[in-house]
C-alpha cells in the first residue's frame, strides 16, 4: 500500500518495520514554506503548453498535463509528549497521453520547459510500446475546454496557518483529558493536506485548484495488568473537506445521546473523555452471544458499510474488470443495470454520488481529466440506477460525458476512475433514534467503525466497531464486546427497515482509500441517518492465544 | 538521473554537512527510477514511467529537532534547506525520547542490486506482458495483471560522521486469470530483485490452470478443517503477525504482552517447527544493511522453535529497558521443510487446498484474531486427492493459533504480500483446525 508519506509518517509514530527509506524526515519541510504560493500559474501555463505541443509533435493524439504541489502536515503525541511534526512537500508533473489509440504515461519532479518536454516525450513512448501488444483503441468521451479557471474548498481558517504550537497544545490536552479520566494510553494525531493541483489539456482547460483535506483522531487504550487484556476506543471525528474551523465546535453541531457525536464541527476534548469512561466500561462488558440480531447502526459506522459494500461495487472500473488483479471485480454487472429492475436494497434505500457535498472529502470543481464535478443516483427506491465512470468509460454506458470521477492521488500517479461521495439519503418521514430504538425487540446499536473486510465482489462482508449497546425490548441495557456482524450485501441493503430523518445525517468518511496498481489513495466521505437493518448474523471475536 | 553512485551520493552529503551549524545534524539524499503496466481484459490499461530524488535534513539544539526538505542540488540551495531545518528545530518543543546521534559505523554492501532489473525498459515490460496475454488468450481466459521495476538508492550521512549507501532493484509481477463466463479465477504473483528469474509466461499458466481448475464451485459447510495455505496465502497471513515490538508488548496492548506485565519473551508460543528470522544477506532475499537509526542490520531470530527468541527495542526503549536496540526487520523468512504442496495433499484425508487469502483485516488486536477471505482457487481434498473446486470462505483465524497448530511445513518459497506487495520467503504449510464462518459467492 503505497499511501504516499502519511501512511510511512503516520507508521512511523506507530512503530513501523522494513521501512529501509528515511520516511520520518524523508520529504519534511518548514511549515512557513507552505505559506508560499509556490509557482505563479502564469509559469505553469507555459510549462504545461510546452508538454501539450511536445506531446502533440511526437504524435499524441490527447495529452492532459498535471502540476501539483502536494502539502501534508502530521504532527503526532502520545499521553505527555510529541512524537512527530511532519511536514512533507511534494511537487512535480504528470503528463498522460493518447498515442496510437493507448495510454502513456511519465512523471518527473524537474519541472522546467525542457524537462516537461522530455517527460511529454516518454509519455509518448509508453504508448508507443504498449500500442504494439495490440488492444481495441481508448474511446475517450468528448470534454469542452474551459479556458482559465479555478476553484478551491470552501474554508475558513487554513489548516497550514495554524501554528504547530497551537495544535500540539490542543492534543496535548487532549491526552491529558483521557490519562485524567483514567485511559493508559493515547495517541492523538492532527492530519493537514493541502493539494494544489493545475491541470491543462489538449481540450483547451487551463485548471488551477486548491484543495484541503483535515483528519484530527485519536486512540485511547486501557489495559487491565493482570487480566492482560486491553480495550481501546477511536475518535469519532472524520476526515473532512474542511479548515481548521471543523476544531471549533458550534452547539448544533452535537448529536446527543448515549455518546455524543458529531456534524459538521468536532469537540476533540469532550469526545476523549467519553472515550475513556467508554474503555472502562468496555473491560467489563458483556461478551456478545452470537446470532441474529436487528442493528441500527450510526453513520459514524454506517459510513464504512456504505464505502465497502455499495461504494466499491458500483465502480465501473471493477464492473468491467479493470481491478480484476487487485481489489477485485463486483458481483453488480451491466446486465443487473440493464435490467432496470435489480433489487440492490429495500424500497428504502436511496443512494447518490455527489462531487458537489461541501465540507465532503470528494468536493471538487474538476476532477483530474478536467470534468467538472456533479450529482447523481446510484441506487434509487432501492433499484441499481446509475455506475461511476470516467472519460474512457462513459460510452460503454451510454453516456455522451464523463460523470468526473478520474483521480490521481498525486503528480507521480497516473489518474483513474475513483469513487465520488457516496452517500445513503435520509428517511423522508420524521423519524429519530430515539423512536427507532422503541421498536426494536432485540439488537445492538453500534457506534463508530472498526474492522472491516469485504470479498473480491463485495458479496461476504464483516465489520466491526467501536461501541456496542445491547438493545431489549425497546431499551439500551447495557454495553457489549467482541461484536462483528456478518451479511451478504444484497441480503443486508433488502433487511433495511428504517432510515431516521434528515436532521440526523452526518458524514463519515476515509482519508486513505486504497485501489490501483501502484497502489493509490483516495478520500471520500459517505453521508446516512442512523439506520435499521432486521435480523442480521453476529458473531462473538473474543479468543486466547 | 536519479540514480546516483554511492561516491556521488556521499560528496554531495559532505557539501550539505558542511554547512550546518547546529549542535547535530543528518542528512538523507534518495532516489528512485522505474516503470511499470497495469493491464486488464487482455489489454494494457494504464502505464508509466517514473523517476524521483529528494534531500532531506534534520538538525537538532539539544532535544529539539527540526527537518526540511528539498529537491533542487545547487549549492544555494543546499545551504537554503540546512538553514531551513535549523529554523524549525529553533521553534520544535523539546522530544525526551530524543536519542543522540550515533556514530560512524562500517554497513556491509547490500546484495540487493541486479544490472539487469536496472536496465528494463518500456519495451521489455510490455514484451513481459505480451507473453503473459497470449497465455490467457491461448486458454480463452481473460487476464488482469501487473508488472512494475523500481530502482532505488537510500543514502545518509550525519555529523558525527556516520554514513550508508544502499543500492537496490525490484521488480513485481502478478497476474490474475477468470474464465469468460466468471465462474473460475486463478492468480500468481512473483517478486524478485532479479528480473531475469522472473517468467511471466509461466506464472500466468500456474493462475490459468487456476482459472480452469476452479470453475463449478461446490458450497461446502464452513467450519473447523485442515487447510494447506499456499506460500503466497500463508504470507498474507502471517504479515499481520511480523511486529516484534517491545514496547508495545511492555505497555500491555500487544500479542506479546504477558498478562500480569511484561512481554513474552522466552516464551513457548508457537509450535516447535516454527523458525522465523531476518537475514539482510539472504541470497533469495536480501535488504539494506543499516536502518534510518544508523544501526546496522544483521540476522535476528525472532521465533526460534516456538519461543519467542527476540523482540526489537527501539534505542530509547533499549536504554529504558537495559536491552540491546535493535533495528525493525529489514526481511522475513520462516524456514520451511521438503514437502511439496503434492506431498501435502497425499498426506491429507480431510481438507481444504487455499490458493491466496484476500482482504485481511485485524479483528482483535489482543488475540491477533483476523478476518479475510479465500479466493482465486479453493479445492477440497479427500483422501489425499483433490477432489473438487469449492466456493470460497470467510475465516477468523489467529495465525498465533495457527502456528501452534502446524502439521507440517512446505517448500519455502519467494512470495509477495498481495497487498503490500513486500517480498517475504515464507513456506506452504498444512495447519490443524482453521476457522471458516461463513461462505462467500464471490469469484
Amino acid at each position: 500500500m503505497k499511501r504516499k508519506d502519511f501512511l510511512q509518517l503516520s507508521a512511523m509514530g506507530a512503530g513501523a518495520m522494513m521501512l529501509p527509506d528515511f520516511a520520518l524526515f524523508g520529504k519534511s519541510i518548514d511549515p512557513s514554506q507552505f505559506l508560499n504560493d509556490g509557482m505563479d500559474v502564469s509559469i505553469k501555463k507555459q510549462l504545461a503548453d510546452v508538454a501539450l505541443n511536445a506531446a502533440r509533435a511526437k504524435g499524441a493524439t490527447y495529452a492532459d498535463v498535471r502540476i501539483g504541489r502536494y502539502l501534508n502536515q502530521f504532527v503526532a503525541t502520545r499521553e505527555n509528549r510529541v512524537q512527530n511534526v511532519a511536514n512533507s512537500e511534494s511537487f512535480g508533473v504528470g503528463i498522460r497521453v493518447l498515442a496510437n489509440g493507448c495510454w502513456g504515461f511519465a512523471a518527473s519532479n524537474r519541472v522546467t520547459k525542457e524537462d516537461v518536454a522530455k517527460t511529454a516525450e516518454r509519455a509518448v513512448a509508453v504508448a508507443k510500446a504498449n500500442s504494439k501488444i495490440g488492444s481495441d483503441p481508448v474511446q475517450l468521451a468528448a470534454q469542452k475546454g474551459f479556458g482559465d479557471v479555478t476553484w478551491k474548498t470552501p474554508i475558513e481558517r487554513n489548516a497550514f496557518e495554524v501554528p504547530v504550537k497551537d495544535k500540539v497544545d490542543l492534543l496535548l490536552s487532549v491526552n491529558a483529558a483521557a490519562m485524567t479520566a483514567g485511559a493508559n494510553f493515547v495517541n492523538s494525531v492532527i492530519l493537514a493536506v493541502n493539494e494544489q493541483k493545475f491541470f491543462a489539456s489538449t481540450d483547451g482547460s487551463y485548471i488551477d485548484q486548491d484543495i484541503h483535506r483535515l483528519f484530527p483522531n485519536f486512540t485511547v487504550s486501557r489495559v487491565d495488568r493482570a487480566s492482560g487484556k486491553f480495550e481501546s476506543r477511536k475518535s469519532l471525528s472524520s476526515p473532512v473537506g474542511m479548515g481548521y474551523e471543523y476544531l471549533t465546535s458550534t452547539p448544533g453541531s452535537k448529536v446527543p445521546g448515549i455518546i455524543t457525536r458529531y456534524k459538521d464541527r468536532y469537540d476533540m476534548l469532550e469526545d476523549v473523555k467519553s472515550a475513556a469512561a467508554e474503555v472502562a466500561q468496555k473491560l467489563t462488558a458483556k461478551s456478545v452471544e452470537p446470532g441474529k440480531y436487528d442493528l441500527i447502526l450510526d453513520p459514524s459506522h454506517l459510513w464504512l458499510t456504505i464505502h465497502e459494500s455499495v461504494a466499491h461495487p458500483t465502480e465501473l472500473d471493477r464492473v468491467l474488470g479493470y481491478e480484476a488483479n487487485y481489489a477485485g471485480t463486483s458481483f453488480l454487472t451491466l446486465e443487473k443495470l440493464k435490467t432496470k429492475n435489480f433489487k440492490f436494497g429495500s424500497n428504502l434505500v436511496n443512494v447518490v454520488a455527489d462531487k458537489l457535498q461541501p465540507g465532503s472529502l470528494g468536493a471538487i470543481g474538476y476532477d483530474d481529466e478536467g470534468v467538472p464535478a456533479k450529482k447523481w443516483d446510484l441506487i434509487k427506491d432501492g433499484v441499481l440506477v446509475n455506475f461511476q465512470a470516467i472519460r474512457d468509460q462513459a460510452h460503454i454506458l451510454g453516456l455522451k460525458e464523463s460523470q468526473g470521477c478520474c483521480y490521481a492521488q498525486s503528480w507521480n500517479d497516473v489518474q483513474f476512475q475513483r469513487m465520488p461521495n457516496v452517500s445513503l439519503q435520509p428517511g423522508k418521514t420524521k423519524l429519530s433514534v430515539d423512536d427507532m430504538i422503541k421498536n426494536v425487540e432485540k439488537g445492538i446499536y453500534i457506534i463508530g467503525d472498526g474492522s472491516f473486510s469485504i470479498d473480491q465482489q463485495r458479496y461476504n462482508f464483516q465489520f466491526g466497531g467501536q461501541t456496542f449497546y445491547e438493545i431489549k425490548n425497546g431499551k439500551i441495557i447495557g454495553m457489549l464486546k467482541d461484536v462483528s456482524y456478518q451479511a451478504n450485501t444484497q441480503e443486508f441493503w433488502n433487511s433495511c427497515t428504517a432510515i431516521a430523518d434528515q436532521s440526523d445525517y452526518r458524514l463519515g468518511g476515509a482519508f486513505n482509500d486504497g485501489k490501483g496498481q501502484p497502489g493509490q489513495s483516495n478520500a471520500v466521505s459517505h453521508g446516512s441517518s442512523t439506520t435499521r437493518f432486521d435480523g442480521v448474523n453476529v458473531i462473538n471475536t473474543a479468543r486466547k492465544i | 538521473m536519479a540514480i546516483l553512485s554511492k561516491e556521488e551520493a556521499q560528496a554531495l552529503l559532505k557539501k550539505v554537512i558542511a554547512f550546518s551549524k547546529a549542535d547535530e545534524c543528518e542528512v538523507s539524499l534518495n532516489g528512485s527510477e522505474g516503470g511499470n503496466i497495469r493491464y486488464a481484459r487482455n489489454a494494457v490499461s494504464t502505464a508509466g514511467d517514473i523517476s524521483t530524488m529528494s534531500l532531506a535534513v534534520s538538525s537538532t539544539y539539544g532535544k529539539k529537532t527540526g527537518s526540511a526538505s528539498i529537491n533542487e542540488f545547487d549549492d544555494k540551495s543546499l545551504e537554503k534547506v540546512v538553514r531551513r531545518a535549523e529554523e524549525l528545530a529553533q521553534l520544535a518543543p523539546e522530544n525526551p525520547e530524543s536519542m543522540p546521534l550515533m556514530g560512524p559505523a562500517n554497513f556491509k554492501d547490500a546484495i540487493t542490486y541486479v544490472p539487469a532489473t536496472a536496465a528494463m525498459t518500456p519495451e521489455s515490460r510490455a514484451e513481459a506482458v505480451g507473453k503473459s496475454i497470449k497465455v490467457a488468450k491461448d486458454a480463452k481466459l481473460e487476464a488482469a495483471g501487473f508488472i512494475e521495476n523500481t530502482t532505488a538508492f537510500s543514502s545518509f550521512m550525519n555529523s558525527k560522521g556516520l554514513f550508508g549507501y544502499n543500492k537496490s532493484t525490484d521488480v513485481i509481477f502478478s497476474i490474475t486469470t477468470r474464465n469468460q463466463e466468471g465462474t473460475g479465477s486463478g492468480y500468481a504473483a512473483r517478486g524478485f530483485n532479479d528480473v531475469t528469474k522472473l517468467d511471466t509466461l509461466s506464472a500466468t499458466k500456474v493462475a490459468a490452470g487456476k482459472a480452469n481448475g476452479s470453475a463449478a464451485a461446490k458450497a461446502i459447510e464452513p467450519g473447523k478443517y485442515t487447510v494447506i495455505l499456499e506460500p503466497v496465502a500463508a504470507t498474507y497471513m502471517l504479515e499481520n503477525m511480523f511486529r516484534f515490538d517491545a514496547r508495545s508488548a511492555d505497555e500491555g496492548r500487544s500479542f506479546l504482552s504477558k498478562p500480569g506485565g511484561g512481554n513474552r519473551l522466552g516464551e513457548q508460543l508457537m509450535d516447535e517447527k516454527v523458525n522465523i528470522y531476518s537475514d539482510p544477506f539472504h541470497p533469495d532475499l536480501p535488504s539494506s544493511t543499516f536502518n534510518r537509526d544508523g544501526l546496522p542490520v544483521e540476522r535476528v531470530n525472532w521465533i526460534e522453535k516456538g519461543v519467542v527468541k527476540n523482540l526489537n527495542y527501539s534505542r530509547f526503549w533499549a536504554e529504558k529497558k537495559g536491552m540491546k536496540p535493535g533495528p525493525f526487520a529489514s526481511n522475513i523468512i520462516m524456514d520451511g521443510g521438503t514437502a511439496s504442496i503434492e506431498d501435502l495433499i497425499k498426506s491429507t484425508e480431510r481438507g481444504i487446498l487455499v490458493s491466496r487469502l484476500w482482504y485481511i483485516r485485524l479483528v482483535d488486536p489482543q488475540s491477533l484474531l483476523l478476518t479475510g477471505l479465500t479466493r482465486d482457487g479453493t479445492f477440497y481434498i479427500e483422501n489425499g486427492q483433490i477432489k473438487y473446486p469449492v466456493k470460497n470462505f470467510r475465516f477468523n483465524e489467529s495465525p498465533v493459533i495457527m502456528l501452534n497448530n502446524v502439521e507440517a511445513l512446505g517448500k519455502q518459497e519467494r512470495s509477495i504480500s498481495v497487498e503490500s506487495y513486500r517480498s517475504y520467503l515464507i513456506p506452504a504449510m498444512k495447519i490443524r483446525d482453521f476457522t471458516f464462518t461463513s461462505l462467500s459467492d464471490a469469484v
